[in-house]
């Protein structure tokens, strides 16, 4: 802070006014845009993608040649009938013979480029869908401490952006083969038809190389400027939108607009900056074309004039430098993609090289519905950072039909225990049993589909009430839905909503509050009708009605299933047939609420504390009680 | 009432949902807005007259080229200026190749000119907008925000824009470019040779008219791609921010199923848009080429009957090549102009908005002196739906130093309180003021300077701490942020934070818990020392010993103000001066917490309700 103090004020502005401690539009850290040129490893993984349509992608390529070729045969045929058909007195069977090429060549040129561009496009959007297939289909797989630890930002500018640069890329390709053989059948040919003249004129070539290899850094970085100015304006008025309640509360239109007026100017000067220098080609390429012409009429017309060109020679030669800057243009921008490909290639492959740690075994076995639905942790040693075990060496066992609820500090490895029992984690000692079965052992389908979770914060689909309480279960009637939704008392407030059960939730359910949504979440639960429910428990204030509302459910829910609760609510934990306090990773005692009170360790003493719920007691409180009860 | 404040959708494309909605406006509406534009673009006189200027004189030059090149390949066959002699004919080469030189240089130079200029006209109509957009978006009042979802308002600020910073480039400029090449261009080949210059001239009708209906196509099937993809985005989101859900449902294949059909949807659209596309374009090469053909053939025949030379012949040949790029980019021009006035219609429309509270002309300051808070039989509905009264005759009166709590169940219009004092909402019925002046009456700035409410959803501004805690008050002082820090119990915590109070947080930072962000939107309204503090259901997320501690620190400022304090939790509330318990957008009763329970009606049976149920060793 003392730090931080200094800096502030040697910050003082002339007119001894601070500038505010304010920014409008975070800065948006960009990830990597450009990467090597080639990369054998990334060109090997996308060519794995691109295999199921490598005929098509032959095709194209053939189409492409033969289009190319079309583009280089028009101006020979039209030299062909300058020089054969319209000489004075000329032959006028070659001018017929000339039209008719010309003829067959633009419609082979049309079969071609139509087969080309169909065939490209097609194959880059089936790539660009089955890359983003796959990915999405990896993340179904991948443990949950990957998605644990990846942002879904993060993952979905994978699955859109990098996606997009490789169906860019492959487009562009394909199509650079044209551009490349393009250029070497210009270069050919010219040659072929006059080889001082072809020379002379080609010089202009090389130049046009060097100044775009010079220009292109620079314009590029001045792009990326003019690109990310206007993202970050575009983030700071996005941040307007979302935050409009926040800045009118706080009374900050008027600093944010001078903030935003910064933004905005910044990106308009970047903007004028990238216009300049992506102008500044254009009289180059036309310096250079108009020299390349000015050259073959010099020094071509004075060979035809001196007979020792033909006339149609020099048009052709006309025609073809109109016609050969282009190839270099696209050229270049071909460079950048495949540079901005390799980087989106590599963070694609980086998702789908993530190990699945969590598979079914070759002989797993599929969890029968009639399974008795205990659930017994032997011995069990697990912890994120395998260093350092989140439980050590836990025990116990839940029995059919049997409610328990796990207690404990935070930190001490209630969520662990939940998540096991679904085998979202691998324990590292021990095994978990559900219905006397290794979890490890069975098909993680059947497992899921024997437990029913409801989670700590409600999240619901964007859809309609009704498909949001069956979720998966397709086969569930509207009937089952509205039963469960009555049984949990969700029922009324649904049939308050304008469309009952078809109304549409927002965004995440954004229309309904905490607790309505909580009340949903058990519903869906109780469609899924599993025998084992795992809850845990929203710590979250809920009004004192919902609350009741919720309570109520929870018994509803609990019937006839075994039940393994995180519980936070003291209503919740006194009903339990069976209470387990953990510590640090460490079951300490269980038993019912008498039998722990009884005991007068951690759970008698933090219950005495008379908080309305364990959360709301302060670390240093239970620190202390577990300290007491421990001596 | 809940207020819904939608989280950006990280990483996702804006909201197209609402695009295709948006009908063509009409002829003359669409008309009116293309004026608009246009008048904004020519209050850069300068810049767009270079630009059209440039326009002319570099179509001009373009059309040079094709006559230089007739001219110099007859002149190398002997016709013409020189003759076949030797020496005059290389002099007469020599100078076409230098006039074809000059005229290429110049062509250059003013379309650089012209694209230049026209973009810049483009880009500083785009920061006009923007301005113009943001300022607005900023003081558009609290109901027009409730309407209105915020992905649609982005893709106004952003696409919408867009449509309309182009229309300069890409609509009228390229329409003058277009018309004077494609017009002069006729005028010199017909005048040269009336059949030869139709044949020449004849794709430019048929490329025109596909160009233009591909286009229009290709942004109708855009619009309705980016819908589609909009939906395959959800369904991304979705699954990877529940994962927990999926995985505890078991319900990958379930969701494969509703990605593979939403990617199969946006992937057949896909396909039918290359179809579009190249359908158009080989058929416009074709009729390019065609007509070459035939420009080769007739021309051909004059050749050999010698009414027409080889370098004529070439000269249309070349034209026909410089114009195939313009006419194709006709329908550009046609969708640039329908984009823009779709797109300025929805930006205007925002634009021209009128801020429904707003300062009356004149108003004063407010001046606080006492502090005295009145609610004088406030009635309210909201503009949405005014049959459906939200508050009925309220009134009451809170002097500095006193604490008022506001309690009642969902629904019952407590927060609707708490948001009509700084006019985030304007009564429908009554008045409120502050000492006696009518908050309608007084400047926006001044009132909201002086009634600070903290919200029930916290905002947090992706910046570092420090900045969301001063966002108020950007020039207070590190001492008083972290006094404000303090009081909100968020010290400690910021303190062993990476790097303290330049953690950057927010959607792109350190992600806070529920109660963390309470504290610090407790901590951005602490900063401001208002006269009159309202917490608007603010601490709902923090647990009851922390809530304790900030009670105790609020304590200090308490005197000076009055304190509202809106909740559900009896605990957050019951030491107030007095409690106000609503139903249905009434006070129904009224005192404090003692007089309350021995009441023993609405107040009590919610207190029953929030004691530890069930606990008689509480009793003794």
């Amino acid at each position: 802070m003392a730090e931080e103090m200094e800096t502030e004020r040697a910050d003082v502005r002339e007119d001894g006014r601070r500038p505010p401690r304010a920014v409008v539009g975070s800065h948006r850290i960009e990830e990597e845009i450009f990467g090597k040129v080639f990369d054998r490893n990334i060109i090997a993984r996308i060519w794995d993608f691109v295999r199921p349509y490598k005929k098509k992608v032959a095709l194209a390529v053939v189409a492409v040649l033969v289009f190319t070729a079309m583009q280089l045969a028009i101006p020979l045929i039209i030299r062909h009938a300058i020089d054969n058909g319209m000489q004075p007195g000329g032959d006028r069977a070659a001018l017929v013979s000339a039209i008719i090429a010309f003829g067959v060549a633009i419609l082979v040129n049309f079969a071609a480029s139509y087969a080309q561009e169909t065939l490209v496009g097609n194959v880059a959007e089936d790539v660009l869908f089955d890359i983003r297939r796959a990915m999405f289909h990896h993340l179904q797989r991948v443990s949950l401490s990957f998605m644990d630890k990846t942002e879904v930002g993060r993952l979905m500018s994978r699955l859109q952006g990098d996606v997009n640069s490789m169906q860019e890329f492959l487009e562009t390709s394909v199509l650079s083969v044209g551009d490349i053989t393009l250029l070497i059948g210009i270069v050919v040919v010219m040659l072929y038809l006059d080889f001082y003249l072809g020379l002379l004129t080609l010089s202009a070539l090389p130049i046009l190389f060097i100044v775009r290899l010079f220009w292109l850094p620079v314009a590029r970085k001045s792009f990326m400027a003019a690109h990310e100015s206007n993202s970050v304006a575009s983030g700071a008025l996005a941040e307007a939108i979302h935050g409009v309640r926040a800045v009118q509360g706080m009374d900050r239109q008027a600093v944010n607009f001078t903030l935003f007026d910064d933004k905005a100017r910044t990106n308009l000067n970047n903007h004028l900056h990238a216009a300049r220098l992506a102008q500044v080609m254009v009289p180059i390429v036309d310096t250079l074309t108009g020299i390349a012409m000015a050259l073959v009429i010099v020094v071509g017309g004075a060979r035809v004039l001196n007979q020792a060109l033909d006339v149609g020679v020099m048009v052709a030669f006309l025609f073809y430098i109109q016609r050969f800057f282009d190839p270099i243009r696209s050229l270049t921008l071909q460079y950048s993609v495949m540079q901005r490909a390799m980087a989106s290639g590599q963070r694609l492959t980086d998702v789908l090289d993530v190990r699945v740690d969590i598979e079914d075994k070759p002989d797993a076995k599929v969890l029968s519905p009639d399974m008795d639905g205990s659930v017994e942790f032997r011995n069990v040693v697990f912890g994120y950072n395998p260093k350092h075990p989140v439980l050590k060496n836990v025990s116990f066992r839940v029995n059919p039909g049997e409610t328990v609820a796990l207690v404990g500090p935070t930190g001490s490895g209630k969520s662990s225990c939940m998540s096991l029992i679904h085998r979202f984690y691998e324990v590292q000692q021990g095994a978990v049993l559900v219905g006397g079965h290794d979890v490890r052992d069975l098909t993680q389908e059947s497992l899921g589909r024997q437990i029913a979770m409801v989670l700590q914060e409600p999240f619901l689909f964007t859809g309609t009430v009704f498909e949001n309480i069956r979720y998966h279960k397709t086969e569930a009637t509207r009937e089952q839905v509205i039963e469960a939704a009555k049984a949990v008392g969700a029922h009324d407030f649904i049939m308050r909503m304008p469309d009952g059960y078809d109304s549409l939730l927002g965004q995440r359910g954004g229309n309904l509050s905490l607790g309505q949504r909580q009340l949903i979440s058990f519903a869906r639960a109780l469609v899924a009708d599993a025998k084992i429910l795992v809850l845990d428990e929203a710590t979250a204030n809920i009004d004192s009605y919902t609350e009741m509302l919720i309570q109520k459910a929870l018994v509803k829910l609990l019937q006839g299933r075994t039940g393994l609760v995180i519980a936070h609510r003291l209503a919740t934990i006194r009903e339990a047939d069976r209470i387990i306090v953990l510590q640090n990773g460490e079951l300490i005692e269980s038993g019912n609420h008498a039998e722990l009170m009884r005991n007068d360790r951690l759970y008698a003493r933090l219950y005495n504390l008379n908080y309305a719920s364990f959360d709301d007691i302060p670390e240093d409180v239970i620190d202390k009680a577990a300290v007491a009860s421990t001596t | 009432m809940t207020t819904v404040t939608p989280q950006a959708s990280s990483g996702a494309a804006p909201a197209a949902a609402s695009l295709a909605h948006v009908k063509a406006a009409g002829w003359g509406k669409g008309l009116s807005i293309l004026t608009r534009i246009t008048v904004m673009a020519f209050r850069h006189p300068w810049q767009s007259g270079a630009a059209i200027g440039a326009t002319f004189i570099a179509s001009a030059f373009q059309l040079m080229i094709p006559r230089l090149l007739g001219q110099a390949i007859d002149e190398a066959q002997g016709i013409g200026a020189g003759g076949s002699l030797g020496v005059a004919a290389q002099d007469a080469l020599l100078a076409t190749a230098l006039l074809l030189l000059g005229a290429s240089v110049l062509r250059g130079l003013f379309t650089m000119v012209q694209n230049y200029y026209s973009e810049a006209v483009g880009h500083h109509i785009g920061y006009e907008l923007r301005l113009a957009c943001y300022e607005k978006i900023q003081r558009l009042s609290f109901s027009f925000h409730d309407g209105m979802h915020s992905g649609d308002l982005i893709t106004i600020g952003l696409l919408d824009l867009e449509g309309v910073r182009m229309y300069f480039s890409t609509a009228l400029v390229r329409m003058i470019f277009l018309s004077v090449l494609i017009g002069i261009g006729a005028y010199l080949l017909i005048s040269t040779d009336v059949l030869l210059g139709l044949l020449a001239l004849s794709f430019v009708p048929f490329v025109g008219w596909r160009s233009s209906v591909a286009q229009l196509r290709l942004r109708a099937t855009w619009l309705d791609l980016q819908e589609r993809l909009q939906v395959l985005t959800r369904v991304m989101e979705e699954n990877l921010g529940g994962i927990r859900v999926v995985r505890a449902f078991a319900a990958q294949a379930h969701e494969m199923e509703k990605f593979e059909t939403a990617s199969l949807s946006a992937l057949t659209l896909a396909h039918q848009r290359v179809g579009i596309r190249v359908a158009n374009t080989s058929a416009m090469t074709l009729s390019f080429f065609a007509a070459m053909g035939l420009v080769l053939w007739v021309g051909g025949t004059k050749v050999m009957a010698g009414e027409m030379t080889v370098g004529t012949l070439a000269s249309f040949l070349t034209f026909m090549t410089i114009l195939q790029m313009p006419v194709r980019q006709l329908g550009l021009m046609v969708n640039a102009f329908a984009r823009a006035s779709t797109c300025g219609a929805r930006l205007f429309g925002l634009l021209d908005l009128e801020v429904a509270i707003k300062d009356k002309p004149k108003a004063p300051a407010l001046i606080v002196r006492e502090g005295t808070l009145r609610f004088d039989n406030v009635g309210f509905a909201y503009p949405s739906a005014p049959d459906n009264r939200v508050l009925d005759g309220i009134s009451f009166e809170a002097r500095r130093g006193e604490t008022i709590g506001i309690v009642g169940p969902p629904g019952s219009g407590k927060s609707t309180i708490a948001h009509l004092i700084p006019r985030f909402y304007d009564v429908t019925q009554g008045r409120i003021t502050i000492d006696g002046q009518d908050i309608r009456d007084v400047t926006l700035q001044s009132l909201r300077r002086s009634i600070v409410v903290v919200p029930q959803d916290s905002f947090l501004f992706t910046t570092t701490i420090e900045n969301n805690i001063a966002y108020g008050d950007p020039w207070a002082r590190e001492n008083q942020i972290a006094r404000a820090s303090e009081s909100a119990q968020l010290h400690n915590y910021v303190l062993g934070l990476p790097s303290s109070y330049g953690t950057v947080v927010g959607e792109r930072g350190v992600s806070l818990s529920g109660g963390q962000r309470q504290r610090l939107t407790i901590a951005r309204a602490v900063m401001l020392k208002p006269a009159v503090m309202v917490f608007d259901d603010s601490t709902a997320a923090i647990d009851a010993a922390t809530e304790q501690r900030i009670r105790g620190a609020m304590r200090r400022y308490a005197s000076d103000r009055v304190t509202l304090i809106v909740a559900h939790r009896l605990g957050s509330l019951m030491h107030a001066d007095r409690i106000l318990f609503v139903e249905n957008g009434r006070i129904v009763e009224e005192g404090t917490h003692q007089q309350l329970l021995a009441l023993g009606g609405r107040y009590k049976a919610l207190h029953d309700l929030q004691i530890r149920p069930g606990d008689d060793a509480l009793a003794g």
